[in-house]
């Protein structure tokens, strides 16, 4: 066997390999600016936002810091007037959350000694959110408003999200959104979940794109008890579209709390405590709430577990 | 059949090369049979892609499934190599010789095979790169790929290193009818190495600094990937002592599937000279060690939560020992400690079997073990939901023997490329020891 020698000896490898990496790292450093770009892209999407929404200079305003105060004396679940629980109709409407999906979902839970109540529950915003810190591309964030969203175009689709979140807020599309055609003719932004896209997560946006606007998130309007109040931190107001009242004088006086207080997520989403009482539902009364509804149909299939033999 | 005298080094060369490039019909059956599942398992990939995750038992209650546990398991064998090469390295425990060689294989084929499984569980799969590219530090998951990749690389480098010399014998032993490709393969392999005192020297050195550099990112490792689950606020996830739980449960698993793997080639390439069962005695006791600890450590996390006994936990215990789940918990908690620990204690009988059997049931129940700690923890509800469910589909188990035939199968075409041995390594420690005794005892006599 010929015994070749390569013509390099140790010390000339070392530095010729050095100085082409060097080469290489010179070379590559446009790729640089390039993925600075990409990680600029998902501003550049609420900037179009806010542009194409406003000629109108109210856009150019004072950043808000959202919140939301649900007051329970008032939530009967809409059982009182036969209908399926109207905030997340309005907000199914507005978002086409997929079928399978309550991004505000009104649980039936136990009061103390006997009796029950409801609990709607949207995404709590939190200010320490579980679900941002492990999110592994960045795809779900904070606003300047404080407003969670997630960005479905960067989403891979790990779902550590759905794991952390100790509110069980989050929604995974397992498999083809089922969506209204009319989902593609709405352009896409984190602000605005449409059309869903298969293999991420999704949940409650707080409606930022209507915050925008200055309009209240739809629930606050669908709900006929006027039981979600929208609250501005900085300007330390909230409103049902009803009545206007000092947010932290309400907080105060009614008692309100955090779900989950002792964990430390520090939601931005305020409960009254309470179990219809105000729109003259008894403690006792067994009606549940009705099912939601889609508008559009389809199969559907069991988002929180999976029902054997299903249809995939 | 050779009749005459013949050195240890050659005998060893002979035992050792003899199964390289040599495929006999049962070894190509086994393969075709390998490469059968494993292309079942990519067809069942395939589905999954056109369907999305909904064609898995996964949901929005219980997110996790088979992907993961196959994810953690994996790794965790990967520290076989570890434990042997480098560990017992470093404390000078020359009587592991003959079995670096299959460790160090096993870590680079697991953790290859492991990687695999996050991604097949991602939503978009075809999105992977954004990791790179918009990787957030601050994620559980990219501590995970930043030390699964350094732990790749360091294994490889760990695995290749100790080749040298071996890739060069392969090099030399080469018969002028061999082929070209083959001839250059190895001869560039070999890296121009002639055993001189002072190449040998700098191999030392390089494996001595690797050996030591592997230990921390192998424990690394193990540790972030329980911070995948500790980070999350769960029930039975919320824990600190996760990350040691899960390194060793890495190591205990890890030398279970090395005395499997050991006794198999063993057997298959009658390496019975060499791997004696004073390895298999050797490792036994320090699978018992690991066995102690993982069980001490499983008692410690159940009864700190158990005492407590907060509502989500307490709902988890009664799933655990009671409820739907308990069939898994003890299988782990019988059939994956206690009756290995009969067995490995219990010193009855013929040695193999009582090991092998407790390697096996060990590795079964370190699987289990992994669902016990994923699934349940996801099926207890934290709102006021029903407890979840989780039921693998057959696509899930499809994909998961795809894993485990990809991982056989890789491990059994290596095993046919370079020698399952170490050669040069297992020579040294026999003219070492040789050297004690009389100096003429280097020829050893062997009729044929």
């Amino acid at each position: 066997m010929p015994d070749k020698e390569t013509g390099l000896n140790r010390r000339e490898f070392i530095t010729k390999s050095a100085a082409g990496m060097g080469l290489v790292a010179i070379m590559s450093s446009p790729l640089v600016e390039i993925l600075k770009l990409k990680r600029d892209k998902p501003a550049e999407g609420n900037s179009q936002i806010t542009s194409a929404a406003g000629d109108a200079p109210k856009n150019a305003k004072r950043l808000g810091q959202w919140c939301m105060v649900l007051d329970l004396r008032r939530c009967d679940g809409c059982t009182g007037l036969d209908l399926p629980p109207q905030c997340t109709q309005a907000c199914t409407g507005y978002h086409f959350v997929p079928k399978g999906q309550e991004w505000i979902q009104i649980f039936k839970t136990e009061l103390q000694g006997d009796g029950s109540y409801f609990l709607p529950t949207p995404c709590m915003h939190c200010e320490n959110a579980p679900c941002v810190n492990v999110c592994p591309v960045a795809a779900t964030y904070h606003t300047d408003e404080g407003v969670v969203l997630i960005d479905q175009r960067r989403c891979i689709g790990c779902r550590m999200c759905l794991g952390a979140c100790p509110y069980q807020r989050r929604f995974f599309n397992w498999g083809t959104p089922e969506q209204p055609p009319e989902v593609n003719s709405i352009p896409y932004s984190p602000e605005r979940q449409v059309p869903a896209i298969r293999g991420t997560a999704m949940k409650c946006d707080l409606c930022a794109n209507m915050l925008h606007d200055d309009e209240p998130p739809v629930c606050v309007n669908g709900c006929p008890r006027k039981v979600i109040y929208i609250g501005d931190l900085t300007e330390d107001i909230a409103s049902n579209g009803k009545e206007v009242v000092k947010l932290s004088r309400f907080l105060a006086e009614n008692n309100a709390y955090h779900l989950k207080e002792e964990l430390g997520t520090q939601p931005k989403v305020w409960f009254i405590p309470g179990h219809g009482e105000a729109v003259g539902r008894d403690a006792y009364d067994t009606k549940d709430r009705l099912p939601s509804v889609w508008a559009w149909g389809g199969d559907g299939f069991d988002y929180r577990i999976n029902v054997v033999g299903q249809k995939q | 059949m050779r009749q005459g005298v013949e050195s240890y080094s050659e005998r060893l060369e002979r035992v050792a090369l003899a199964p390289i490039g040599k495929t006999s019909t049962g070894f190509i059956t086994f393969i075709l049979i390998l490469l059968a599942v494993a292309g079942w398992g990519l067809y069942a990939f395939i589905l999954q892609l056109k369907y999305g995750l909904v064609a898995t038992g996964m949901r929005d209650q219980v997110m996790w499934g088979f992907y993961l546990v196959n994810f953690v398991f994996f790794i965790g064998i990967s520290h076989a190599g570890t434990l042997i090469s480098a560990i017992l390295r470093v404390t000078n425990a020359t009587w592991r010789t003959p079995v670096t060689r299959m460790a160090e294989l096993i870590t680079v084929v697991a953790i290859s095979v492991g990687a695999l499984m996050p991604i097949i569980d991602l939503g978009r799969p075809d999105r992977v790169a954004n990791m790179i590219l918009f990787g957030r530090l601050q994620s559980p998951l990219l501590w995970d790929i930043v030390s699964i990749s350094s732990y790749l690389s360091g294994s490889l480098i760990y695995l290749y290193l100790p080749m040298i010399p071996d890739l060069a014998l392969m090099r030399d032993k080469l018969r002028a009818g061999e082929s070209p490709i083959k001839r250059t393969i190895y001869t560039l392999l070999a890296v121009g190495w002639r055993d001189t005192p002072q190449q040998r020297h700098r191999l030392e050195k390089a494996i001595g600094i690797m050996a030591v550099t592997i230990i921390p990112i192998a424990i690394s490792v193990h540790t972030v990937v329980s911070y995948v689950f500790s980070m999350l606020m769960r029930p039975g996830f919320d824990s600190t002592v996760f990350g040691i739980y899960f390194v060793i449960g890495a190591i205990f698993s890890g030398i279970a599937s090395i005395l499997i793997v050991m006794a198999i080639f063993r057997k298959l390439y009658h390496l019975e000279e060499y791997i004696t069962e004073r390895h298999f005695k050797n490792l036994s006791w320090l699978l018992f060690a690991t066995l102690a600890i993982y069980a001490y450590l499983t008692f410690g996390e159940y009864l700190t939560i158990g005492y407590k006994l907060k509502h989500e936990e307490k709902m988890l215990l009664d799933s655990l020992f009671l409820g739907g789940n308990a069939i898994w918990f003890w299988l782990f908690a019988i059939g994956g400690t206690f009756i290995p620990a009969v067995l490995l204690l219990w010193r009855r009988g013929p040695v193999l079997p009582r090991i092998l059997t407790a390697a096996v049931l060990i590795n079964i129940g370190m699987w289990i073990k992994r669902f016990v700690i994923i699934v349940p923890g996801l099926q207890v509800p934290l709102m006021p939901y029903d407890f979840g469910s989780y039921t693998a589909t057959w696509i899930e188990w499809s994909i998961t023997a795809g894993a485990f035939a990809v991982f056989i199968l890789i491990f059994s075409v290596i095993t046919k490329l370079v020698p399952a041995l170490s050669i040069w390594e297992v020579a040294e420690h026999h003219e070492a020891e040789t050297a004690h005794s009389t100096g003429a005892a280097e020829e050893v006599e062997v009729a044929r």
